[in-house]
């Protein structure tokens, strides 16, 4: 059953492949996110137990990930029908094949226990990805394409000599050298300290510029900036928490050694706080509204790797922060590509009024704003508000105040670029173009802003569970 | 047999200097072939055979010695370049440069707390001067050809790490990791043909029209 959610999507990328048509092909995509987000749900409610060798199996931290991966895909894939359906200029096989194949890979990601084979997924992820950043084939986005898939790549490449340092540890320890995350999680305590520090501090990097993780986010604005909205926000929601997924792990054998988890939680601690940092400062006057989002990418990682260096009460709102920020982000992408398309531009001095203009779309796109920066009754703020409570609670009192005056100052450097954008009167001299507000393109993001509300109201008990066994996989005393 | 290992190590950091010395495209593509290649002969030498390794071997051999090259020099060949112009730092500092950290790396692998068989082979220091070099190749050319050519000398100083683990990495992830490291390659020759064609150059610094006002 497990290896269906792999299989399924390369299938679903055959078929994409085989079909002739620009207009039929896209419809590749809601079909097999249907099928795939159905047995994620069947697959977190009853999951198989671990595969023999140990490869195989879906914990509860791989959950949450597969969980939110899968809705925002089902998400993106029906949106990408009605976007498509508007740049029939241009084939989209490979944007289909791409984003199938990607699929395919996040599916592996967050069902390996094995680190090596992680490593392979989260690979291909980058890769099936660069083409997708460059659908609009102009220089602008051959550039941003370019240095995504330099800096992630290079990025990465160290995150696999962090696992050669790991597994050598175990070698110097006199084990038989492993990457499955269970045998090393019991043997951490013995594993040869110096190579497991210098294995830390390279998977961190790696994993961590593939996160985008301020101060190796260099790569994020371009490409979110130049990326198709339904790209950016796979990018955003999709990625990120693969590379989150990767950096857990890596949490996980620091927590059982005892030792290198204080090392890996400061380190967690000041990257997080260096991204809110950069973020609040290029937030503000930020003229491109797509660059914007990509800051309040770089933010929110940061506000996750802050959840996860504080450990304790935090992890719990780390967890759910990752669900949250990741479909959030999903309405913030896709409803700025509509006002995108509708404009043809994407920074503030041309789109005014967008409220006026696109009714439905500026709506989301405020209401998106208003989630992400955490004020309720949406879920964000429940996340945000669980990491700096429990900052205070343990007394970590300059990390509390430096959170909420980051919040504070990245709330008011965005709300200056969005409230021009939606807020007054749409400029007359902007020509008509042939984008209006149609059910594929607002009903997606409409549907995930309502999760998201839900979210924050009534969370469901079975994802509270599976948000606290999660928790408890990092330490948590239940 | 770990006598022709080692040597074969020195031939690995030789080609280095040699890439950091030359300007001329095609030359580096072929230098960093050979490279790939010793690294597909090396676990034969220092691991017991079995078919693991044979198709560790056969792998590497194909992938870093004949179709990588075969792509890069194709996009070379597309673009319509053949050297490298006026890096960022001189070939004369970088090659200094080069000396400096080979030597460095030596320094450092000695203090390094290695398993007892790994002390007295040449793995280690290899494997970082080929990390330094090719960070040195990604960070001081221009050309986006120079710059793929970084990165696959940095995937080599990896992989010379990873020949000590060869037993513990099963066949499946080093599969993937090689067809990874092949796809990426791919998609950076076409990303490099399209910007050859949109900017009738693939000097790297001419892009820069995304960045902060």
């Amino acid at each position: 059953m497990l290896y269906a959610l792999v299989l399924l999507p390369l299938l679903g990328a055959l078929c994409a492949w085989i079909v002739p048509d620009n207009r039929l092909r896209p419809l590749v995509l809601p079909l097999i996110a249907t099928i795939h987000i159905c047995l994620a749900a069947f697959l977190v409610g009853n999951a198989p137990p671990p595969s023999p060798g140990g490869w195989i199996w879906l914990d509860p931290l791989g959950k949450v990930v597969l969980l939110c991966i899968s809705l925002l895909f089902a998400v993106c894939a029906f949106y990408a029908v009605g976007y498509l359906s508007y740049r029939q200029e241009r084939s989209n096989r490979v944007l289909c094949m791409g984003l199938l194949v990607c699929l395919s890979a996040m599916g592996m990601v967050t069902m390996t226990q094995h680190l090596g084979l992680l490593w392979v997924a989260l690979e291909t992820t980058t890769v099936s990805m660069a083409p997708l950043i460059y659908f609009n084939h102009n220089a602008r986005s051959i550039e941003a394409t370019w240095k995504y898939l330099l800096l992630c790549s290079v990025g990465i490449g160290l995150a696999l000599l962090g696992l050669l340092f790991l597994a050598y540890s175990t070698y110097v320890a006199h084990h038989d050298a492993t990457l499955l995350l269970g045998p090393l999680m019991s043997i951490a305590r013995e594993l040869n300290p110096a190579w497991l520090h210098a294995a830390a501090i390279f998977l961190l990097v790696g994993y961590g510029t593939k996160m985008g993780l301020a101060p190796l986010h260099a790569w994020k604005p371009d490409a979110y900036g130049e990326a198709p909205g339904l790209v950016g926000a796979l990018l955003a929601g999709g990625l990120v928490n693969c590379a989150f997924l990767a950096i857990l792990r890596v949490y996980q054998i620091c927590l059982a050694s005892g030792t290198e988890i204080r090392f890996f939680q400061q380190a967690l601690l000041g990257m997080g706080l260096v991204s809110m940092a950069f973020a609040a400062v290029f937030m503000a006057r930020q003229a491109d509204f797509k660059r914007m989002l990509a800051y309040s990418s770089v933010e929110h990682v940061g506000i996750l790797a802050i959840g996860l260096g504080l450990g304790k009460g935090a992890l719990y709102g780390a967890l759910f922060h990752l669900l949250n920020n990741g479909l959030t982000k999903g309405v913030l992408f896709l409803s700025s590509g509509n006002i995108h398309r509708s404009y043809s531009n994407k920074t503030t001095v041309v789109v005014k009024g967008a409220l006026t203009r696109l009714p439905w779309s500026g709506g989301l796109f405020l209401a998106g704003f208003i989630a992400i920066t955490g004020s309720p009754p949406f879920s964000p703020f429940i996340s945000e508000y669980t990491i700096v409570s429990s900052a205070f609670i343990d007394g970590r009192f300059l990390v509390g105040s430096l959170f909420l005056l980051f919040l504070v100052v990245v709330f008011i450097g965005m709300a200056l670029t969005v409230l021009p954008m939606v807020m007054g009167a749409p400029p007359a001299e902007v020509e008509a173009s042939d984008y209006e507000d149609r059910l594929l393109t607002v009903g997606p993001p409409l549907f995930m802003m309502m999760v998201i509300l839900v979210l924050g109201v009534w969370p469901p008990e079975f994802l509270v569970a599976l948000l606290k066994d999660g928790a408890a996989m990092l330490g948590v005393q239940p | 047999m770990s006598l022709l290992a080692d040597q074969l190590l020195v031939l690995v950091m030789l080609i280095n200097l040699v890439m950091l010395g030359t300007s001329r495209l095609i030359f580096s593509i072929r230098a960093v072939a050979v490279q790939g290649v010793i690294l597909g002969i090396l676990p034969g030498l220092i691991h017991p055979f079995s078919f693991h390794l044979a198709g560790i071997t056969a792998g590497i051999i194909l992938a870093k010695g004949i179709v990588i090259p075969y792509f890069i020099s194709n996009a070379v060949r597309k673009a319509q370049i053949r050297r490298e112009v006026e890096p960022f730092i001189g070939y004369v500092p970088t090659l200094l440069l080069g000396a400096v950290f080979t030597a460095l790396s030596f320094a450092f692998a000695e203090k390094l707390p290695l398993a007892p068989e790994h002390k007295d082979l040449l793995f280690v220091p290899a494997s970082i001067a080929t990390l330094l070099t090719g960070f040195l190749l990604l960070t001081t050319r221009r050309k986006a050809i120079s710059q793929v050519i970084g990165y696959l000398v940095m995937e080599n100083g990896i992989f010379v790490f990873g020949l000590l683990l060869t037993e513990a990495m099963p066949v499946m992830v080093e599969a993937g990791a090689l067809l990874d490291l092949l796809v990426g390659i791919f998609v950076m020759g076409i990303v490099i043909n399209h910007i050859s064609r949109e900017f009738s150059s693939i000097d790297t610094s001419r892009l820069q029209t995304l960045k902060e006002e």
